[in-house]
Parts: C-alpha cells; structure tokens; sequence
C-alpha cells in the first residue's frame, strides 16, 4: 500500500481487503445458489443485491438493499467475502449490513439514491465501502468520505463496455494530469475537480489513488474484462453479464481465467471459446439521460 | 537473487515491492513455466479457494511440489498460507501440505472483526518487534514437529517456519516494516549457498 500517513483515509485493513481482492472478478448475485455458482468458478468475492441491474433496468420501481434472508444465506453459502449493495446516502440500510457482518458494503448508484444530496460517512462504520466514480472529482470525494475502494462506474445492467472504458480512462487520465500540475496549479484544480486538496497533492505526488481501483458496468465477456486490466483496472465487478448470460458458470470462469492472464492472448482466446450467449446488450448512447443510473452520484 | 511472486490474484504487486525494497529481482508468476530460474517463491494473500481454483487448473500443484522438493523456499502469507499448510479446516479443503500445520479459515470472524497488532518475532536468532495486520485472518491451530514458531499473538503462534517454507497469517506487506520479507530473502540466500 502507499504511504498515506496524515492522510485522512479508510483503515489500513480495510483498504487491505481490497488489495487481497486484486487480479479477481467480484460477481453480483441475488440467492445462495448464484453464490455458490459465483464460488466455484472462482470469484474472489461476492456482491449481493435484489436484483442484477439489467432486470431494474426493465422493471424498473426502487431498487433498495438485498432482503435480510438472501443476504444471511448468501453467508451461509460461501466462504470468500460477501459484499452488499446499499442506496446511496442511505445509512441505515448501511447500518444494517454492518450488524449482519457483512464483508464490505457498496454505496450503489445502481440502487434508487435515497439522499440527492450527500452520500454516507463512511468512517462511522467498522466495515469497508466501496463507491462509484466516473472521474477522479467524485473518486477522491468518496475516498474522502472513507471509501476504502473505488470503482469506476460504467453503465450497469447495459452489457455495454464502452462507459466502463470512457470512466477508467477519465480516472486515470485525470491521475496522470495531476502529476505534471505545478504545486501553485493544485489548489485551483482541486477546486475544478470538487475534491479535497489534501487528496489532490497526495495523488499529484504518488500518482496513483490512495485505495484500489477496479471496474465495473457493462463487463460482458472475457475480452471485457482483458480489456479493462490492460487499461488499468486492478480487478473487475460482473453484475448482469453473469446470470443473464445462457451458461453462468462456464462465462464466470472464463472471466475468472481472463482477468487474471489478461495479457495472455491465447488464454483469451481459449476462454473465450463455446461460451454460449452473452447478455443482450444496449447502446448505450441511445437512453436518455433519465435511464442512466451513472448520473447518480454527487 | 530472483523471487517469484504468484500472480494469480491476491495483493501480490505489495509483495514484489517489498521482496524489491529488500534487494530482491521480484518476477510475478502466472504459469508454472514461469518458475525456472527463480531462487524463491511468495504465496501472497488473496482468497484462498480462488489462489486453489487457478492453481490446480494452471498445474501448480505438482510444479509447487517439486519446486520446493528442490529445496528452493516459499513463503506464504494469509491466503498463501491455507494453500501450503498440510491441513485445512472451516471448511476442509484440499492444500498442497508444504509445511505441516493446520490451519483453520476466517477463524478470528469476518471483516468486521479484522484487527491491527504489534507482536514479538525471532528473526535470525534477533527478538524484533513487528506490525502485524489480519484480515479475515486464518488461525495456525496446530504445528506438526519440526515446525518452528517465530513469532506469537495471544500465545498462538502467527509465523512460522519448517525448513525452507514460512507462513504468516497476517499481512507484513501491508506496512513498511521489513522485517518478514529480509527474514526470508535471508533463507533464499542460505538455500542458494547450500545448492
């Protein structure tokens, strides 16, 4: 981990629990059985949530926390950490999932926020969070806040890789651009970006976030999720692309395989032979701004 | 003095700049091709059921068995731990058996109850005093003879050792203290002396 000493930053054990998830795909799941699924092709964790975002795409209504019941026998299923979706701002679903022990909790734009304008404190709580980010303002204002990981947002539920892409890129673009900032230029920068200066010089001096980075919304295949470790991600989220595919286990350890030989071209190729259908995908340029669940998040 | 880090999944890039901060060559190792030449290896932390998943699929298994039947050190922290020890519990599950203990999963609780301490070690003959992070941590239930225990918490040991294969359950690559990863660069070199 960097040196993040003076830092006001998530616990170092909890940021270390997301250095353990690195090189491993993170799968959403709404029962035990998709769990168990999820655990035998090798996900490094899992994420349980209601319903997977393609289906809140299409049905639509408030999308809150999984039920108590799914969550304890999603638990009781698996071995490797159980992570679980709360709203955003929404602290007492959060509340909940601590008391249930749950392993780390994401404050999700997927759910209906239930706050428009301010997201949970992260620090009164003794479990992690992981939160959303499509640049590196609303990245560092999550770490800010005491989020322990953060991963860029994408577009769930579209099958679609290309905000994934356009959010990774804009992160780490945003990282390297801080490097080459004078020290005089970092104050007004940090002003531009929405983000606290103590975190805008630290990352302008490490170049890097304090806390890992993955990906998520819109990993469909394996070539997805090759695609978004070579640009950078250090572990990847599949929400729909497991479960609404037509063989989820086959898919989930194909993914498993491509995210940790992303760079191997020939493994890629391997995996990603005879696997059935994908998800159905969506452009998505086409929704109107309404419909995208990327937007949520302040 | 070339150390391999299993790059499967799990915080293995900490553990090549640690092995790097020592004055080690740290080579991420994805394949079992990819052991030739090395002098050591790091098991790092991660999940372990995933680390066994990807390694009996990649021919790790056999290839870890000869690699340190040739005398060659491991080191394994946490996750890389469960994958060396001879015994697993909570639940059993299969491990290569490297260093005789057993070993039971998340046994101090969930992620809630990871925990931070600092606890005495006997490193190279010197009392040292170390930072120790456990994160859904494994419990070291029982050592086998000949295993050697060089550090305690809560007079459970916490690091040990039995020839050329050292575990830790916790995670000396979380911090700046390089206590852990000199101790076993030192057994690397002894080895290389010795072949």
């Amino acid at each position: 981990m960097a040196d993040t000493d003076g830092l006001r930053i998530a616990d170092r054990k909890h940021i270390g629990l997301a250095e353990m998830l690195k090189g491993g795909v993170i799968m959403d799941v709404t029962n035990a059985e998709q769990a168990k699924v999820a655990e035998d092709a090798g996900a490094a964790a899992v994420m349980a949530l209601e319903r997977v975002p393609a289906d809140i795409r299409k049905e639509g209504g408030v999308a809150r926390m999984s039920p108590v019941r799914k969550i304890k026998e999603i638990q009781q299923a698996v071995t490797i950490p159980v992570m679980a979706k709360a709203r955003i701002g929404h602290f007492v679903e959060a509340q909940i999932l601590e008391a249930l022990g749950v392993d780390y909790i994401d404050e999700s734009e997927v759910l209906t926020p239930a706050d428009e304008a301010f997201h949970i404190d992260k620090f009164a709580f003794r479990i992690p969070f992981v939160c959303g980010a499509r640049d590196l303002g609303e990245a560092l204002r999550r770490v800010g806040e005491g989020a322990a990981m953060i991963r860029t947002k994408g577009e769930a539920g579209s099958g679609n890789i290309v905000e994934a892409v356009r959010h990774m890129r804009a992160v780490l673009g945003g990282i390297r651009r801080l490097t080459t900032l004078p020290p005089e230029e970092l104050m007004t920068e940090a002003k531009n970006l929405g983000a606290p200066i103590e975190l805008v010089r630290w990352v302008a001096k490490a170049g890097t976030l304090p806390v890992p980075n993955f990906s998520a919304g819109g990993i469909a295949t394996p070539a997805d999720a090759g695609l978004m470790m070579q640009l950078g991600a250090e572990a990847v989220f599949v929400g729909s692309g497991i479960f609404k595919s037509s063989d989820p286990a086959k898919r989930a350890k194909a993914i498993v395989q491509a995210t940790t030989h992303f760079k191997d071209a020939d493994v890629l190729a391997r995996v990603s032979e005879e696997l059935g259908e994908a998800m159905p995908g969506i452009e998505t340029s086409k929704l109107a701004e309404k419909d995208l669940l990327q937007t949520r998040g302040w | 003095m070339r150390i391999g880090v299993l790059a499967l999944q799990g915080d293995f890039a900490l553990h090549a700049r640690a092995l790097a901060r020592c004055g080690a060559e740290a080579v991420e190792v994805r394949k079992p091709a990819e052991l030739e030449g090395l002098d050591g290896l790091v098991i790092p932390g991660g999940e372990s059921t995933t680390l066994l998943k990807l390694m009996e699929a990649w021919g790790f298994v056999a290839a870890l068995a000869e690699f340190h039947a040739e005398g060659r050190p491991i080191f394994g922290t946490c996750a890389g731990l469960i994958v060396l020890a001879r015994e697993v519990e909570n639940p059993r599950q299969v491990s290569l058996g490297l260093i005789d203990v057993t070993v039971e999963r998340n046994a101090y609780g969930r992620q809630r109850e990871s925990f931070e301490a600092r606890g005495q070690a006997r490193l190279d003959g010197r009392p040292a005093t170390i930072e120790m992070v456990f994160i859904r941590a494994p419990r070291i239930r029982r050592l086998g003879p000949g295993v050697e225990s060089l550090a305690e918490l809560r007079g459970e040991s916490v690091l040990a050792r039995q020839g050329t294969v050292l575990v830790a359950s916790f995670h000396p690559e979380l911090t700046d203290d390089l206590a852990v990863h000199r101790h076993f660069c030192e057994l690397v070199r002894r080895a290389r002396v010795a072949a």
